[in-house]
């Protein structure tokens, strides 16, 4: 079986004090995550406050590599089949996503991704991952 | 402090609709009050705490204790989505142990069958729920949060199709004899097998029904229960948890009830080995799964083959589950099964359910609740009671 991705209308991104320095990064082709400045531990998903000891915390880009540490083909929730996944990044932390730009059939868990990134409605660019070749 | 033998389930009620498009949730509620207090032979004026959640109309209890006509000295408006109802058992005993209130009412009604719901619509929530921004535009839905579970399972444990369909299998052959359940016919493995892929790995048939209905328990204090002519039923221990993403370590391998089961068997001195009926929440056949493995009815991994071949069929298996056929079959009523789970465990312990399903001599039961989204973040509840 095959099922090659589509685009899927994203709706808009919620833009808040949380999200803006994010989505900064994303116009520009980075993924950031959130490190605490007191413990040093990354989280997931970014909070302002660390979630392990309450500290302030920052941003730090990653390198936008990892693998999927679970995926599921989404196949009857509309017109236009889609992968969500969640993605391991090598920094240690793991996020909800979707795979794109590849066979949806042919994915596992466990394969090497890297992040790209998708316009939303009003340009907003959200980061999502496609399998590393070979 | 121990709530166990400290309060007693005096009264239970299901609603026997499953699609009520003619009567608001207000009054699917005050009906499902009316069949628990008849059921224990209590008044509406015996009652002096309300629970209810968030499929509730109105503001926490404000609403419904005025509709209803109650004059509540204890309120507690608790939600973990459809294990909810299991914590209110739980914090009713606590109340009940503590002088707060003497006759507990716990409602629950909802109508997503008549209004459209569906396991692949992007769940409603409010505004500002801090996950949102980071997950929305992945389209998370109701059904692919417990896809993702199954399938890291099946990765991690080589747990197959075949096993997590033998669940809906079980909850089928109890539905049968059930007159009210949604869905009464026996199915196969095959059946399950051969049923729509939603989300993979799980086929239409791994899925629970949406059901409109609702349900009502009676807590009350001991002294209270002993005084009343239904067989008295006593709380023995209870746990909660809240498992979410872990700071963005996620863990898919195991539930809340890894965590709440313990909490329970602790408090109701008891033993996994010990529980003669088990209703377990059901909204997908791998929440079934996970949670029995949590609970320690099995090895963690080895659920697969725990369920298969029958395991989880009354007079059959090991673990007889969900003798109502659940949530896969009878009822999910407001897309929150934690009230019929205790209702069915009840029915076992006063020996009123189904003839063909009733495990003989049912003195020691467990019902456990997952509500919200096994891969996100999700409530566990664990209750244990006992046959006085």
């Amino acid at each position: 079986m095959t099922t090659m991705y589509q685009d899927r209308p994203l709706g808009s991104a919620v833009h808040d004090p949380a999200t803006e320095p994010f989505f900064a990064a994303t116009a520009n082709g980075s993924l950031r995550v959130k490190v605490c400045s007191t413990c040093r531990k990354p989280h997931w998903y970014p909070r302002p406050l660390c979630p392990y000891c309450l500290g302030e915390t920052e941003w730090s880009d990653v390198a936008g590599k990892g693998q999927i540490y679970s995926v599921s083909v989404t196949r009857r929730a509309g017109p236009i089949p889609y992968a969500i996944a969640y993605v391991r990044l090598d920094e240690g932390v793991t996020m909800l996503s979707n795979i794109v730009d590849c066979d949806l059939d042919s994915l596992r868990i466990g394969q090497r991704v890297h992040v790209v990134f998708k316009p939303a409605d009003g340009g907003t660019m959200i980061p999502m991952f496609a399998p590393d070749p070979g | 402090m121990s709530v166990r033998r400290k309060a007693c389930i005096a009264g239970a009620f299901e609603h026997p609709t499953r699609k009520a498009p003619d009567k608001t949730v207000a009054q699917l509620h005050a009906e499902c009050a009316r069949g628990a207090l008849e059921d224990a032979g209590l008044r509406l004026e015996d009652v002096d705490g309300y629970f209810c959640a968030g499929d509730a109309p109105g503001l926490g209890p404000n609403s419904m204790a005025d509709y209803l006509g109650l004059r509540p000295r204890h309120v507690d408006s608790t939600d973990t989505g459809g294990s909810a109802y299991l914590i209110h058992v739980s914090h009713a005993a606590q109340a009940i142990a503590t002088g707060k209130c003497d006759v507990a009412l716990i409602t629950l009604a909802g109508r997503p069958r008549s209004e459209g719901s569906s396991g692949v619509a992007p769940r409603l929530v409010g505004a500002g729920t801090p996950d949102v921004p980071w997950e929305a535009p992945y389209a998370p839905v109701t059904v692919n949060m417990y896809a993702l579970a199954a399938a890291r399972h099946m990765y991690e444990y080589g747990t197959t199709s075949e096993q997590l369909a033998w669940i809906k299998v079980a909850a089928a052959t109890h539905a049968q004899y059930n007159p009210n359940a949604m869905l009464r016919d026996s199915v196969t493995v095959d059946d399950v097998l051969a049923s729509p892929m939603i989300s993979d790995p799980l086929h239409r048939l791994d899925c629970c029904v949406v059901s409109d209905g609702g349900g009502a328990l009676v807590v009350v204090r001991p002294e209270i229960a002993r005084s009343l002519k239904r067989p008295v039923v006593n709380v023995l221990g209870g746990g909660e948890a809240i498992k979410g993403q872990l700071n963005g370590q996620v863990d898919l391998t195991f539930s809340g009830a890894a965590w709440s089961g313990p909490r329970a068997f602790e408090e109701a001195g008891v033993k996994p080995a010990d529980i003669q009926y088990a209703s377990i929440y059901d909204s997908f056949t791998i929440t079934v799964l996970m949670q029995i493995e949590d609970l320690g009815f099995c090895e963690k991994g080895k659920g697969g083959r725990f369920v298969a071949d029958g395991n989880l069929i009354s007079g059959i298996g090991k673990l007889p589950f969900n003798t109502d056929g659940g949530g896969l079959c009878n009822n999910h009523p407001a897309n929150r099964g934690g009230i019929t789970k205790v209702i069915e465990a009840v029915r076992q312990l006063r020996g009123e359910a189904h003839p063909k399903v009733q495990v003989p001599d049912c003195s020691l039961a467990l019902a456990q609740g997952t509500g919200g989204l096994l891969g996100s973040r999700h409530g566990s509840a664990t209750l244990i009671m006992e046959r006085a």
